[in-house]
């Protein structure tokens, strides 16, 4: 057990100490890095409590994925120093109050969090042993048939905020030549290509 | 546990680890010789054939010179990201081969979920061509690390659902276990591969993008970005890019060998052939993937990158997500979805 502790520090330790950079460092795509760091550890974490799944997409969808589109953006951004921290005693007060709001919520949540007593009682699914069920396979047994409605929700909102992204920046430009495949791939040497005899010195 | 006992499980796991490292970094190299023969062959040409007897020694000699190099960082450069890219590249690909099983009971770590890890491991890649592209601070490698983040989210996707069609026939996440669902009496037929064969050229193509390998190598074209997120590189971090990439196009082969092949098992399931050890099957499949590959950088022309985009996006990705509703419905309805109670 001394191993996985002290994995468990190592790990905690790291995601904390980034978690920090996150915020502290100057660039933003050192940021960017650190909470990807900050990812990684966290599916560390997950590991050692024995969620091999949840960790494993832990780092598909949020390092794999989401960091790299902030990445992007952050790199294609033409961040100003100067003027990021010029408001930043003005917007003290502000950010100061939602930061005081956000913790008192958390501590609220963790301070009163206790398992359903009657989930304890009755199990309306038995709890299988580690051993005898991956805890893939478990998260799938209640996934689609218990949450099966929070997981249309979920994925309804997404669906929303996909379509929302795509309404906002498409827009039809006029006088642009686009490439349209069926069309290419329908043409035939008799639609693409037109032989003519040339009368001599007379041209077409 | 007694502290000699986890000294010993680390000691056996290192070692399990070098002699996987030495004898894959071994195979790279001959890859490397192989993909430039193919290459010259297709083109007519010799190829490598000075050093040593048919220049088979040509990839060792090419590792020295790298090494003895000189490495030159440019002055605007964040050096130590500029240093930490390749590192970042090369650790991640050969990371993958830790769950990858060469034979039965092979692999390294035999963890529950193989894929994902695997999945994962690659999809992470990307950071060492933005993380390059980005420290050099210039221009063509810059562009390069942009094109590739969009070029490798969008081929993941894809990928991903390859991988899902997969399970759902293997009903596990297990790599061993997938190997073992295609272990049937009918051999090569029982692979997946013929059932799944739309997914397996999704997924041929699909890692040809995710790994930025020709026709795909957009985040690298010579001809518009010089070399892309490479340009400022020189010597062993140069080398360490390029042994990351070709170890990422290995562990795609292996990947696809395991998923759709048949893993270790014998294309023939009878006497003689189930006598062969089931690594050099293994090994014989991935290098066919791997010449596959090799000679589609020969004969293909590279894509236009709207072109690249449109291929994963408006073919791709509808493609397989009506594969694994099709896959779906009809294991549900032959009965044989597995795991299903």
């Amino acid at each position: 057990m001394t191993v996985t502790a002290a994995f468990f520090y190592l790990f905690a330790t790291i995601t904390v100490a980034s978690g920090f950079m996150v915020i502290a460092s100057r660039n933003p795509v050192q940021s960017v890095l650190f909470l990807i760091l900050a990812f990684v550890n966290a599916a560390g974490l997950f590991l050692l409590m024995g969620a091999e799944f949840l960790a494993m997409i832990l780092v598909i969808v949020y390092v794999g994925a989401v960091a790299v589109l902030f990445l992007f953006v952050v790199m294609m951004l033409d961040v100003d120093f100067a003027a990021l921290r010029q408001g930043f005693l003005q917007y003290l007060p502000i950010g100061g109050l939602i930061g005081l709001i956000l913790l008192l919520e958390l501590i609220l949540v963790v301070g009163t969090y206790t398992i359903d007593p009657g989930l304890v009682r009755s199990p309306a699914v038995p709890i299988p042993a580690a051993d005898v069920m991956t805890n893939t396979e478990a998260i799938g047994q209640v996934l689609y048939t218990r949450y099966f409605y929070f997981f249309q929700a979920a994925g309804l909102i997404l669906l929303v905020a996909m379509i929302g992204a795509i309404v906002l920046t498409l827009r039809e430009r006029v006088g642009v030549r686009r490439q349209d495949i069926t069309k290419q791939n329908a043409r035939t040497q008799e639609t693409a290509v037109e032989v003519r005899k040339v009368p001599f010195r007379q041209g077409i | 546990m007694e502290f000699g006992d986890i000294l010993l499980a680390v000691a056996i796991m290192l070692g399990k680890s070098l002699l996987m490292l030495v004898a894959l970094l071994i195979f790279i190299a001959y890859a490397l010789y192989a993909d430039r023969k193919v290459w010259a062959a297709v083109q007519l040409r010799r190829g490598p054939n000075v050093v040593g007897p048919w220049g088979l020694l040509q990839s060792f000699a090419d590792l020295l010179k790298f090494v003895l190099k000189e490495p030159v960082i440019p002055a605007p450069a964040n050096k130590g990201m500029f240093l930490l890219a390749p590192l970042v590249m090369c650790t991640l690909s050969l990371a993958a081969w830790a769950v990858i099983p060469l034979n039965a009971g092979w692999a390294i770590a035999d963890i529950n979920v193989g894929i994902l890890y695997i999945f994962a491991i690659s999809s992470l890649g990307v950071y060492g061509v933005i993380m390059g592209g980005w420290a050099s601070n210039s221009k063509y490698p810059f562009l390069g690390a942009l094109r590739s983040a969009a070029q490798m989210v969008s081929y993941e996707v894809s990928i991903g659902f390859v991988i899902v069609t997969v399970l759902m026939c293997a009903g596990t996440l297990n790599l061993s276990a997938i190997v073992e669902s295609q272990n049937t009496r009918l051999g090569i037929l029982g692979w997946y591969w013929l059932p799944l064969f739309p997914m397996f050229v999704v997924f041929f193509i699909s890692a040809m993008a995710e790994t930025n390998r020709p026709p795909f190598d957009l985040p690298e074209a010579e001809s518009e970005l010089v070399a892309g997120y490479m340009v400022e590189y020189s010597s062993t971090p140069y080398l360490l890019f390029m042994l990351g990439e070709y170890v990422a196009i290995m562990t795609m082969c292996a990947l696809g060998t395991i998923l759709f092949l048949g893993g270790w098992l014998s294309p023939i399931p009878f006497a003689p052939f189930t006598w062969v050890p089931g690594v050099i099957w293994f090994v014989l499949k991935a290098s066919f993937l791997f010449i596959l590959i090799a000679m589609v950088k020969a004969l293909v022309p590279r894509y236009r990158y709207d072109q690249l985009m449109r291929l994963g996006w408006k073919v791709f990705l509808p493609l397989s997500l009506a594969m694994v509703v099709i896959v779906a419905a009809v294991l549900m309805a032959t009965g044989n979805a597995p795991g299903v109670r």
